[in-house]
C-alpha cells in the first residue's frame, strides 16, 4: 500500500517555518525602526512605502508585527515550556502510580482547570504585577492541568502494557521506567499536544495584551496592536487586518503541524 | 532453591489461589499447567516480585535461595529481579519496548545490575543473541522490535532473559502465540539454556503436550489450587487425579482410535 503524504504536516511545516523565519529576520532587521514615529505619515494605507500601512503614530505596522510576532512567540514558547516539564512531570507520576498521588494531584488540577483561565490569569497578574515575565508566569501555571491530563492518561495506558513489565522484571527502576521507557513512547501524544497548547498560549497571550494587562506599551505585541487597531477599524482597516493575519498565520502553522502529527500517530 | 508455601493471593474478595505449596531445586525444569484462570500466571508474578500489593493481597512464603521474597522491599526486589530471576512473557509483540534498539534492551539487565563497561554489555548482548540463533547478531542489535518476527522477538526476550545468568528463568506461555516449527526452536532453545547453564526453568503452559516435550517435573493447578504434583511421565502414564485424566484425555492425538 502505498503511504499518502501527509499534507497537514508538510503545509504546516511550511507555514510555521515561513512564519518564524520572518521573525527570525526580525530580529536583525525590520524595515523601520518599530517605535519610530512619523507625524506626517499618520494611518496611511499599505503602499511601497509601508507595506500594511501606518499606525495612528505613524509607526511602520509591518515592522510593529514582526516585533509583536516575536515577543508572542517567545511568550507562548515559554508559556509551552513551563506547562509541558511541569505538566509532564505531574502526569507522569500520577498516571505511573495512581493510588493516593494520583487521587490528590490531579483533584488539584479539577481545581486549576475549573476556573476560567482568563479569570485566573487576571488574578495571578494582579498578584504579580504585569509585565512579559509574569505574563509568561502566570499562563505558565494555567497549562499545566492540560498537559498533566494527557501525559496522566498515556503513562496510565503505557504502565499496564507488558514492555513496561518487562522492563521491572529486568530490575529497572520507577524513575527509569517512567522517564527512559515510557516517555518516549508517549512522546506522540506530547509533541501533538504540545503544537496545540503552543496555539492556544498565542492566543492567551493575545487576549491578555489585548485587555492590556500582558506586554506593555511601548513594545509591541500582537494583542496589543489588535486592541488599538479597534479605534480604527473603518478609517484604517489595514490595522486590524494586518495584525489579526499575522496572528491567524502563526496559529495555522502550529495547528497544522498538531493535526498532522496527530495523523500520522493514528495511521 | 524456590520454595513456595502455602500461598494464598487475592485480588479485593475474590481469592485467585488458595494455598498452594510448591518447590523447585536448582537448575530443575519445572511445569506449572492449567487451564485458563487457574492462577498459573499470577503464581509467577508473585515468584518475580511484580503484583502490586496495594491491590492484591498475598500471604504465605516464597522463600527463593532462602530469602522471603514476599517480605522483600521494593529496592531488594529491584536487585533480584533480572539478575537472580527473569521472566519471559507470552506475547513477544508488545514485551519490547518499541522505541529501544534490540541490542540496548537486551544489555539492560546488565547495566542495571554489574558494573560491566558498555562495550563489555554490548559484546555479550552480541554473544546471547547469536546463543538464541538470532542470524548477524550484531546487526540485530542496531534494529528495533518492529523490524524482527514473532520468533525473532521471543528469541531476543529469552536472550536478555539469561545474559545474567539468573538462577531461575520464569516462562509464561512463551510459544502461545507462535506458530508451530517456531515453537519447537523455541522450546529446544529454552531446554538447551537450562542443561548448558544450569538455570532453572519453571514452565508455565496449558498445553500438556509441551510441557512433556520440555519438563522433567510438572504441577496440575486448577482453580487456584495444585491437584497433583509428580514427574512428567509418571503423571502422564498413571494420572491420580480426575483433573488430570480429563486433561491428557483432551491431548489431540494423530492415532483417533485410541480415544
Amino acid at each position: 500500500m502505498k503511504k499518502r503524504p501527509n499534507y497537514n504536516l508538510i503545509l504546516g511545516c511550511i507555514i510555521a517555518g515561513l512564519t518564524v523565519g520572518m521573525i527570525i529576520v526580525g530580529i536583525f532587521w525590520t524595515p523601520y525602526e518599530p517605535t519610530a514615529m512619523s507625524g506626517g505619515e499618520k494611518l496611511d494605507a499599505p503602499s511601497l512605502r509601508h507595506l500594511l500601512g501606518t499606525d495612528n503614530f505613524g509607526r511602520d505596522i509591518f515592522s510593529r508585527v514582526l516585533e509583536g510576532a516575536r515577543s508572542t512567540m517567545l511568550i507562548a514558547a515559554a508559556v509551552v515550556a513551563i506547562g509541558a516539564s511541569v505538566g509532564t512531570v505531574v502526569g507522569a507520576f500520577t498516571g505511573y502510580f495512581g493510588g493516593r498521588v494520583d487521587a490528590v494531584l490531579m483533584r488539584f488540577n479539577d481545581m486549576l482547570a475549573a476556573f476560567p483561565s482568563i479569570l485566573l490569569a487576571l488574578v495571578l497578574i494582579s498578584l504579580l504585577g504585569s509585565g512579559k515575565t509574569n505574563v509568561i508566569i502566570a499562563l505558565g501555571i494555567l497549562f499545566i492541568p492540560s498537559y498533566a491530563r494527557i501525559v496522566r492518561a498515556e503513562f496510565a495506558r503505557q504502565a499496564e502494557l507488558d514492555y513496561v513489565k518487562s522492563a521491572r522484571l529486568m530490575g529497572a527502576g520507577h524513575l527509569r521506567i517512567m522517564f527512559v521507557h515510557i516517555l518516549p513512547n508517549a512522546a506522540p501524544v506530547l509533541l501533538s499536544s504540545i503544537a496545540i497548547g503552543f496555539n492556544n498560549a498565542v492566543l492567551a497571550e493575545a487576549s491578555m495584551s489585548y485587555l492590556s494587562i500582558g506586554v506593555q506599551p511601548p513594545d509591541a505585541s500582537l494583542g496589543r496592536m489588535l486592541s488599538d487597531s479597534q479605534t480604527y477599524l473603518l478609517s484604517a482597516p489595514w490595522y486590524a487586518i494586518g495584525t489579526g493575519a499575522a496572528i491567524v498565520l502563526l496559529i495555522l502553522g502550529f495547528g497544522l503541524i498538531s493535526e498532522g502529527l496527530g495523523d500520522s500517530r493514528r495511521a | 532453591m524456590l520454595e513456595i508455601r502455602n500461598l494464598k493471593i487475592a485480588f479485593g474478595s475474590q481469592e485467585a489461589v488458595h494455598g498452594i505449596s510448591l518447590s523447585m531445586s536448582a537448575g530443575e525444569r519445572l511445569g506449572l499447567v492449567g487451564e485458563s484462570g487457574s492462577g498459573k500466571t499470577v503464581t509467577a508474578l508473585t515468584v518475580a516480585g511484580l503484583l502490586d500489593r496495594r491491590r492484591v493481597s498475598v500471604s504465605g512464603e516464597v522463600l527463593f535461595k532462602g530469602r522471603d521474597i514476599l517480605q522483600c522491599s521494593d529496592s531488594e526486589l529491584q536487585a533480584i529481579r533480572g539478575r537472580d530471576i527473569s521472566m519471559v512473557f507470552q506475547e513477544p509483540m508488545t514485551s519490547l519496548d518499541p522505541l529501544m534498539r534490540v541490542g540496548r534492551q537486551v544489555e539492560e539487565p546488565l547495566r542495571l545490575h554489574t558494573d560491566l563497561s558498555r562495550a563489555r554489555c554490548h559484546e555479550l548482548a552480541v554473544e546471547v543473541l547469536g546463543k538464541v540463533g538470532l542470524p548477524e547478531p550484531e546487526e540485530c542489535c542496531k534494529k528495533y522490535p518492529h523490524q524482527l518476527s514473532g520468533g525473532q522477538r521471543q528469541r531476543v526476550m529469552i536472550a536478555s532473559a539469561f545474559i545474567t545468568d539468573p538462577a531461575l528463568l520464569i516462562a509464561d506461555e512463551p510459544t502461545t502465540a507462535l506458530d508451530v516449527t517456531v515453537q519447537s526452536q523455541i522450546l529446544e532453545l529454552l531446554c538447551r539454556i537450562n542443561q548448558k547453564r544450569g538455570i532453572g526453568l519453571l514452565f508455565i503452559s496449558h498445553d500438556l503436550n509441551v510441557v512433556r516435550r520440555v519438563c522433567t517435573r510438572v504441577a496440575v493447578m486448577r482453580r487456584g489450587e495444585i491437584v497433583e504434583t509428580g514427574a512428567v511421565e509418571e503423571i502422564f502414564n498413571n494420572p491420580q487425579h480426575e483433573y488430570t485424566k480429563r486433561l491428557i484425555a483432551a491431548i489431540p492425538t494423530r492415532d483417533r482410535r485410541r480415544r
